[in-house]
């Protein structure tokens, strides 16, 4: 557990991504198994505990603190597993009448001794993994022999019953570094700047192969990867794809400007509508036992079909399908607003599936049965993707139609009227043009040259929520004003945030109350009535901002002011990586403007 | 007599009527007493100082010998009077020459503690806890989560990652007057005997410890030449203490491959060092932590606590469970150099 607490403590602090890549590939590369599996598990999302949730954790503070006192350093902190670690009362303390730590008969001011301290999270780790807690310094708290494996054992073996005091016996075992490693642990959500994909970067560079690799065998291992492990370490076999219905990293698009239509062949492309709903991969595969795994993801790779039983019951076909996910009724596309409401719910009631029936718009196929079509040109996979949904042969399911169209000029006139274009009545639901060039292979990432996305005229562009400012009159305890930004080359040639405009409404009493909440849990830093939120490129809230129209301003970090911004969409499922650039608004600037 | 008609918050600062004198004022007055250098507690303009000597010598060295018209050195331990009022200064144990400020009238006796801390801190004198009736305490790390590990233990953290990193400059912001040179202090209490370079805004105060007799060995000024090409390879390995402020500027990155680490309370909270960029934070702080603060409060026996600065809600809050009444005085302008407030811009950083 020290040596694990350790590394994500060293992550928390490492601002580079090539430093937390080499941290973590060093920590993978000196730890045994299974203890390093479990690291990779913990880093990647892999690890479920039944029993052992957040409320658990505020319930074994809220016995141990004074509820003011928790209060007020929870709002200080921001951070849950962190106030906890912090606020939790040193085992050997003597017994207190009052809240909160020792009182005159303990230690007495200035001659504490080192027994009750934290040990130095920075003296370097033991080699050949879990040394019983060991630290130089401090000796009093962490004397339990803790290892990572028994804490996840324990964590998913125990009953709800026993689970309190199996994890309140570790807080007290553990330094505050330790107690906060566990609580991440435990409420599942690390935020160190460790995205999944970064997790199995340094995985895979221990075999010195493409990160890809490793995501094409991921979705068959389990924690500890011990057979994952041996293969990147050259003593065993590539691990089987046992997996028959794996994610594959998803293919996306840039921007088009307005001078690429010169340098670009209307007649090498193809273009589609770009749907106003979400992005899935559908996938459906067969066990060698003839069982079935039909399983839905988000774009990065996340589950969501536990909510969406009316699509993978329909997705008899085995394949992989990119498409969108809608709300269909009376084979009429529904705006996203009504997709929303079928959207971050647990459970799926049979009116919300009756009322909001849910459809995928499909415009790629990435598998049909066992064969990978990702390396064939755009246009096999197109009339594969034909083939496979005339088979499947459900309502579930449709083709994204192409645009027809000869030159940019008639591209043009289409986007600009989608329901006489071939849109008809899901015309609302059109955010503008897809083109995709005819021969492009699905390459996962952002490849150059191969995908454009032309989004209607409504001017709406996807910004990072940076600073939130408390609200007057009946917002007034709600964190309600938004100042949000674009990514551009910061000084250091990283990208940074930069504001480009403030808007405090487009959103209903109910998203409020859902921002507001993410606000303070996200909060980084307070300055009088604003807090700054976490407005990383892995971690923070995008919103969909539409605007009348852009002006060059002296005023502005940017050197652009909005026209009547307004949140148009909160997208919980962007990555603020994801968000637009800069580029794409000082596109929209008015010529000599 | 009632404690608020012999100690009264003002815009000014803490104003005593019987002797019209000001404690900390941030305005200029007439007559002020001053608890420690710090420019929130000490600043230039008054028409007369009482404080120490090193604290005279302090505001001196940073304001030039004409901040005040006259100035007057209080002993520590002795009685002054004042009008009707009995005044001492006693050790704070913050920075060198930091007191608390006794205040006795008609039998009633309220102490301003100004800054304080209870670690043992080998630049200055250890804080002495004085019986009062009224207590006026800071509340800077006044929440249950500010719990100060040893100094020395994370001292330790900073000489094993310059162990580790042989090839790499420690760049460790520290408040200029009083953390810098306790730092020092510790490193040589650890046992590291090379010399400890140092930014030029912390020049005059470290001279200034050395002139008053606190051991810190070798300290060398980090000279602008120095920093570029080939003089760059020379701090591979070294330590160098620069005020918070410069561990972000571009003054420190002329280093090689630097660790940026900074010394505060502040460091506890991790959104905090990261905001900062610091990779290895030093959790070393001058202000009483959240244990001390209710320590102190119950060792002086005091029943009334004013709390002048910080997390003064939660300390109120705690005082009323422990049958005390607390009191957020909610004074502005304390806070704005060292740790009372995290994105602190010591004065002199600004010509340094």
């Amino acid at each position: 557990m020290n040596r694990f607490a350790w590394l994500l403590d060293r992550l928390a602090y490492e601002p580079r991504r090539n430093g937390k890549l080499a941290l973590i590939a060093d920590y993978l590369r000196t730890t045994p198994d299974p203890d390093r599996g479990y690291a990779l598990a913990a880093m990647t999302g892999g690890l479920v505990f039944q029993n052992a949730k957040p409320g658990l954790i505020r319930a074994l503070i809220a016995e141990r603190t004074d509820p003011v006192l928790f209060a007020l350093s929870y709002d200080y902190v921001g951070d849950l597993s962190e106030t906890v670690a912090l606020m939790w009362p040193a085992a050997n303390a003597n017994p207190s009448p009052s809240w909160g730590g020792a009182g005159v008969g303990g230690e007495r001011p200035g001659e504490r001794s080192s027994g009750g301290a934290p040990p130095t999270s920075l003296s370097s780790p033991q080699g050949g993994g879990e040394a019983p807690l060991s630290v130089s310094v401090a000796s009093g708290h962490n004397r339990a022999p803790l290892t990572l494996p028994d804490v996840v054992a324990g964590l998913q073996k125990s009953g709800k019953t026993e689970m309190p005091r199996l994890i309140a016996s570790w807080l007290d075992a553990l330094d505050e570094t330790g107690r906060w490693a566990l609580l991440k642990l435990i409420t599942g959500s690390l935020r160190i700047g460790v995205s999944a994909r970064l997790a199995k970067t340094a995985a895979a560079s221990l075999g010195g192969i493409a990160p890809d690799e490793v995501e094409q065998v991921w979705h068959g291992l389990e924690p500890p990867y011990t057979a994952l492990f041996a293969w990147l370490e050259g003593s065993g076999a590539r691990p089987e794809a046992t997996d028959p219905a794996p994610f594959r990293p998803v293919m996306l698009s840039h921007a088009i400007e307005d001078g690429d239509f010169d340098k670009l062949d209307a007649g090498e492309f193809a273009a589609e509508w770009k749907w106003d709903g979400i992005r899935v991969q559908a996938v459906a595969g067969t066990r060698p036992d003839g069982s079935r795994v039909v399983r839905l993801y988000s774009r990065t790779g996340e589950e969501i079909g536990g909510a969406f039983p009316d699509l993978t019951e329909a997705l008899t076909q085995d394949g992989a399908l990119d498409g969108e996910l809608l709300v269909m009724r009376d084979g009429v596309v529904q705006s996203f607003n009504t997709l929303q409401q079928r959207l971050n719910r647990k459970q799926v009631t049979p009116k919300m599936l009756a009322e909001f029936p849910a459809h995928i718009r499909a415009y790629d196929l990435l598998a049909e049965g066992d064969d990978d079509l990702r390396a064939h040109p755009y246009t096999e996979r197109r009339d594969r993707l034909e083939a496979f949904l005339g088979r499947l042969d459900s309502a579930r399911f449709d083709l994204s139609p192409c645009i027809p169209f000869a030159s940019w000029e008639e591209l043009t006139e289409a986007r600009a009227d989608p329901a006489s274009a071939g849109a008809g009545a899901d015309a609302e639901a059109v955010e503008g043009c897809m083109l995709k060039r005819l021969d492009s292979p699905y390459l996962p990432g952002r490849p150059k040259g191969y995908w454009y996305k032309w989004k209607r005229d409504a001017r709406l562009v996807d910004c990072v929520l940076m600073y939130a400012q408390r609200g007057h009159g009946k917002r007034s305890s709600f964190y309600s004003d938004y100042t949000f930004g674009v990514w551009r080359v910061g000084e250091e040639g990283a990208d940074e945030l930069v504001p480009v405009g403030k808007a405090y409404f487009g959103f209903t009493d109910e998203e409020l109350i859902e921002i507001d909440r993410y606000v303070r849990k996200n909060t980084l830093n307070r300055f009088g009535p604003v807090r700054e939120v976490t407005h990383t490129a892995s971690s923070g809230l995008v919103f969909e901002v539409a605007f009348e129209g852009l002006q060059r301003s002296t005023r502005h970090k940017s050197g652009i002011a909005m026209r009547f911004p307004r949140i148009s969409r909160i997208r919980w499922d962007k990555p603020p990586g994801e968000a637009d650039r800069i580029e794409a608004l000082e596109a929209l600037l008015p010529a000599g403007g | 007599m009632k404690p608020s008609d012999l100690l009264t918050p003002t815009p000014a600062g803490l104003y005593c009527p019987p002797a019209d004198i000001y404690i900390d004022p941030v305005r200029p007055v007439a007559r002020a007493l001053i608890t420690h250098g710090h420019s929130d507690h000490a600043r230039a303009g008054h028409g007369a100082v009482l404080a120490t000597r090193e604290t005279l010598a302090i505001m001196a060295l940073r304001y030039g010998e004409a901040f005040t018209s006259s100035q007057q050195a209080a002993a520590p331990g002795e009685t002054v009077r004042i009008g009707a009022v009995d005044v001492r200064f006693v050790p704070a144990g913050h920075v060198l020459g930091s007191a608390q400020v006794v205040v006795e009238h008609k039998g009633l006796r309220i102490v301003v503690s100004g800054d304080y801390k209870r670690e043992r801190d080998p630049t200055c004198a250890p804080f002495e806890p004085i019986t009062c009736d009224v207590f006026i305490t800071e509340a800077t790390f006044g929440l249950p989560v500010f719990r100060h590990p040893p100094a020395h233990a994370e001292t330790a953290k900073l000489l094993d990652s310059v162990r580790l990193f042989p090839e790499r400059t420690h760049i460790v912001g520290a408040y200029s007057l009083g953390k810098a040179q306790r730092l020092m202090a510790l490193i040589r209490e650890a046992g590291y005997e090379r010399p400890i370079y140092i930014h030029g805004a912390v020049e005059k105060i470290t001279e200034f410890y050395r002139v008053e007799g606190i051991p810190l060995g070798e300290i060398r000024k980090v000279e602008p030449g120095e920093r570029k090409a080939e003089g760059r390879k020379a701090f591979a390995g070294e330590i160098v203490i620069c005020p918070p402020s410069a561990i972000q500027d571009l003054w420190s990155r002329r280093f090689p491959d630097p660790v940026t680490a900074f010394a505060s309370g502040w460091m506890r909270v991790r959104a905090r060092a990261r905001q900062k960029g610091v990779e290895l934070p030093l959790i070393i702080s001058d202000h009483a932590d959240w244990d001390d603060l209710q320590a102190t409060i119950r060792e002086v026996g005091a029943g009334e606590i004013w709390i002048t600065h910080g997390e003064a809600e939660a300390l109120a809050h705690w005082c009323g469970t422990v049958g005390l009444k607390g009191t957020p005085l909610h004074l502005v302008g304390y806070g704005d150099e060292g740790e009372a407030e995290p994105d602190a811009k010591p004065a002199e950083e600004a010509s340094a």
